[in-house]
C-alpha cells in the first residue's frame, strides 16, 4: 500500500521568514504519526500545509495520492483537522456544531446524523447534545473539536497539539480515545510538545527544529539511539565543578555527558551502567533514571531557550 | 498586492455558510431582529405623526408619502452593511468560524460568497419588512411595490459586499467605524431619502450620482409612488455594476486577509 502522506522537501516562507524548510516524510496507512519539536519549530505549518489550509512555496506534498497544491477541497474532504486553538462555532449546540460541519462536507442528512450520535456517545458528550458549548469544559471541548474532525470519516485525522492546555484527568481521557481511534485503524498525525504523549501514542515521530527535520524513528528507538540506557543527572549546585566529576569517570565506557545550567546529564550506553560509588558525594544531588523521549528532544533540539 | 483577479474557485458550497448564518438567527432571532423592525416602526411614526404635520411639500404627496420609500433605500443599507461589518468582522477575528470553514471542502472565494449573500439577505429581509410596514401606513400607491424585493437584490450585495470589502481590510473592531461614520452615515442623511435631492445646487446634484443610496432610492420611489422612466434602468444598472465590482474586490481582500 503506498503511504497516505508523502511530503518531499517542502518549504513554506513567510516574506523572509522561513516556517519549514525542506521537510520530507511519509505517513503509513494506519499509523500514528508525531511531528515534535519546540515552540516554533514549525510544527503548526506543516499540519496546515498537510491540511491544503496554506499554500506552499516549495516541494511536494501528497495526500492520499492527491497533491495538496492542485487538490485543496478534495484533501480537505479526505481530512479532520483538529486545530490547536479552539474555533468551535460558540453560537451553535454542540449538535448543532456537529450537523452544521457535516453540511460543509456535504453528508446526506441521515448519515451525518447517525454519524453524529455516534460520536457523541463515543466521546462521552451524549449528554450535552442540546447545550451550546460555551457551556463545555475544556476537556469536553476537546472532545468535541475531534468529534467535528471525525464527521466526514476522514481518512486521515490530523491533531496539533491535541492536549495543550488539559489538565492530566482531561488528557488521559484523551488519550484513552485516541488510541482506541488508532486501534479502529484511523490514521493519525499529532503534533505534540508532550513527549510522554508521543511515547504514549505514535508508532514513528520525527522531531523538528528551526524549519528542518533533525531525527525520524520510533520513541523506542531514539531513545536507545540518543539516550542510552540510563540517564545520570548530577546536580551541582550553583557553582559546582562539572570537570571534576567528568574526570571521575573517565573509566567508564561509552558515555556522553551535556551540561545545562547546574546539571550535568550523563547518557549511559554500555551494559553496565555507573557504579553509583564513583559519584558518592559529588554534587548536592545524583538521579539515575531511565532516559525518555524528553532526552532525545533536549539533547536534539537543545536544553536553552529557543526563543 | 496583486490587482489581477485569479479565476474565482468557487461552488455551491458556499450556501453552506449561508445556511450556517441562517441557523445562527433561527437560534437567536429575537435579539436580533429588535433593532431592524423597530427602528422603521418608530422613524414611520415620529416622521408620520410628528415632522410630516409641518411640512408643506410641493404637489399633492404627504411628507410621510414621500419619506416612506426612501426608507426601503436606507434601513436595509444599514441591514447589510453591518452583518458583513461587525457580525462577518465578529465571525472573522472572534468566533474564528472562518478558520473552522477553511478545513473543509469549501475554498475562501466560498467563504466570501457565502457571507456577501448572507448579509444581502439580512439587507432583503429588511426590505421586505418595510415594505409591508409602509404599505400599511398606507403610502404605497403602485402595483409595481411588489418588484421592490426583486429590484432590492442588487442595492442588497453592493452594501453587502463593499462592507464587507471593509472587514477585509479592518486591523480591529474599532477601525470598522471609519467606514460607517465616513461612509454609511452620511448615505444615511444625504440619498434623498429626507428631502428631494432636485432642490439641491448643481454641484451636489452631480455628486449625487456617486452616492449609491441616492440611486436606491430614486428606483424604490419609482416602484412605490408609480411613474416608472427608462432612468430607473438606469439606476438598476448602476448598482448591479457597482455590486458586481465590490463582489470581485471583497474575494480579492478576503484571500489577502485568510491565505496564509
Amino acid at each position: 500500500m503506498p503511504p497516505l502522506v508523502v511530503a518531499r522537501g517542502i518549504v513554506k516562507r513567510y516574506g523572509a521568514f522561513t516556517a519549514v524548510d525542506g521537510i520530507s516524510f511519509h505517513v503509513e496507512e494506519g499509523e500514528c504519526f508525531g511531528i515534535l519539536g519546540p515552540n516554533g519549530a514549525g510544527k503548526t505549518t506543516t499540519v496546515r500545509l498537510m491540511a491544503a489550509l496554506s499554500p506552499l512555496t516549495a516541494g511536494q506534498l501528497l495526500v492520499d495520492g492527491l497533491d495538496v497544491s492542485r487538490h485543496g477541497r478534495q484533501v480537505r474532504a479526505r481530512l479532520g483537522l483538529v486545530p490547536q486553538h479552539d474555533n468551535l462555532d460558540p453560537e451553535l449546540t454542540v449538535w448543532q456544531n456537529l450537523r452544521v460541519f457535516s453540511r460543509y462536507y456535504g453528508i446526506p442528512r441521515a448519515v451525518a446524523e447517525e454519524r453524529a450520535a455516534e460520536l457523541l456517545e463515543f466521546f462521552h458528550l451524549q449528554d450535552r447534545a442540546r447545550q451550546r458549548v460555551e457551556t463545555l469544559s475544556a476537556g469536553m471541548r476537546r472532545r468535541l473539536i475531534i468529534a467535528r474532525a471525525l464527521i466526514n470519516a476522514p481518512r486521515l485525522l490530523v491533531l496539533d497539539e491535541p492536549t495543550t492546555g488539559l489538565d492530566p484527568q482531561a488528557r488521559h481521557v484523551l488519550w484513552q480515545r485516541l488510541r482506541q481511534l488508532k486501534a479502529q485503524g484511523v490514521t493519525m498525525v499529532l503534533t505534540t510538545h508532550y513527549m510522554e504523549e508521543a511515547e504514549q501514542l505514535c508508532d514513528r515521530l520525527v522531531i523538528l527544529n528551526e524549519g528542518r527535520v533533525v531525527v525520524e524513528g520510533s520513541p523506542q528507538a531514539l531513545v536507545e539511539r540518543y539516550a542510552g540506557r540510563e540517564v545520570v543527572e548530577v546536580h551541582l549546585g550553583l557553582d559546582g565543578d562539572g570537570e571534576q566529576v567528568l574526570a571521575r569517570l573517565a573509566g567508564v565506557g561509552d558515555l556522553s555527558w551535556e551540561r545545562a545550567g547546574d546539571v550535568l546529564f550523563l547518557y549511559v550506553r554500555g551494559d553496565d551502567g555507573i557504579d553509583p560509588a564513583l559519584l558518592r558525594g559529588v554534587g548536592e544531588r545524583v538521579v539515575f533514571r531511565r532516559p525518555n523521549l524528553e532526552d532525545v528532544f533536549l539533547r536534539l533540539t537543545g536544553r536553552g531557550l529557543t526563543e | 498586492m496583486t490587482l489581477a483577479l485569479p479565476r474565482p474557485d468557487l461552488s455551491a458550497r458556499a450556501l453552506r455558510l449561508w445556511q450556517r448564518n441562517w441557523d445562527v438567527l433561527r437560534n437567536t432571532w429575537v435579539e436580533e431582529t429588535v433593532w431592524p423592525f423597530v427602528e422603521p416602526l418608530v422613524t414611520l411614526l415620529a416622521l408620520g405623526l410628528g415632522l410630516g404635520r409641518i411640512v408643506d411639500l410641493p404637489g399633492d404627496e404627504s411628507y410621510l408619502e414621500f419619506v416612506a420609500p426612501g426608507l426601503l433605500a436606507i434601513f436595509p443599507m444599514w441591514a447589510a452593511t453591518s452583518e458583513a461589518g461587525w457580525s462577518s468582522y465578529f465571525r472573522l477575528e472572534s468566533e474564528r468560524i472562518f478558520d473552522a470553514v477553511m478545513a473543509t471542502p469549501l475554498s475562501v472565494d466560498d467563504i466570501t460568497t457565502g457571507e456577501v449573500l448572507w448579509a444581502a439577505t439580512r439587507g432583503l429581509i429588511s426590505t421586505c419588512f418595510i415594505l409591508v410596514v409602509i404599505a400599511a401606513f398606507g403610502t404605497v400607491a403602485s402595483p409595481l411595490a411588489l418588484l421592490v424585493p426583486l429590484a432590492a437584490v442588487p442595492a442588497c450585495l453592493f452594501f453587502a459586499a463593499i462592507s464587507l470589502c471593509n472587514t477585509a481590510l479592518a486591523r480591529s473592531v474599532r477601525s470598522l467605524n471609519y467606514f460607517f461614520v465616513l461612509y454609511i452615515t452620511p448615505q444615511f442623511w444625504l440619498s434623498g431619502a429626507w428631502f428631494p435631492l432636485d432642490g439641491l445646487p448643481e454641484w451636489a446634484q452631480r455628486l449625487s450620482w456617486w452616492v449609491p443610496s441616492a440611486h436606491a432610492a430614486e428606483l424604490f420611489r419609482g416602484l412605490v409612488r408609480g411613474g416608472l422612466e427608462w432612468g430607473h434602468l438606469g439606476h438598476l444598472a448602476w448598482l448591479a455594476g457597482a455590486a458586481l465590482l465590490f463582489y470581485a474586490l471583497a474575494l480579492l481582500l478576503m484571500r489577502r486577509r485568510l491565505v496564509r
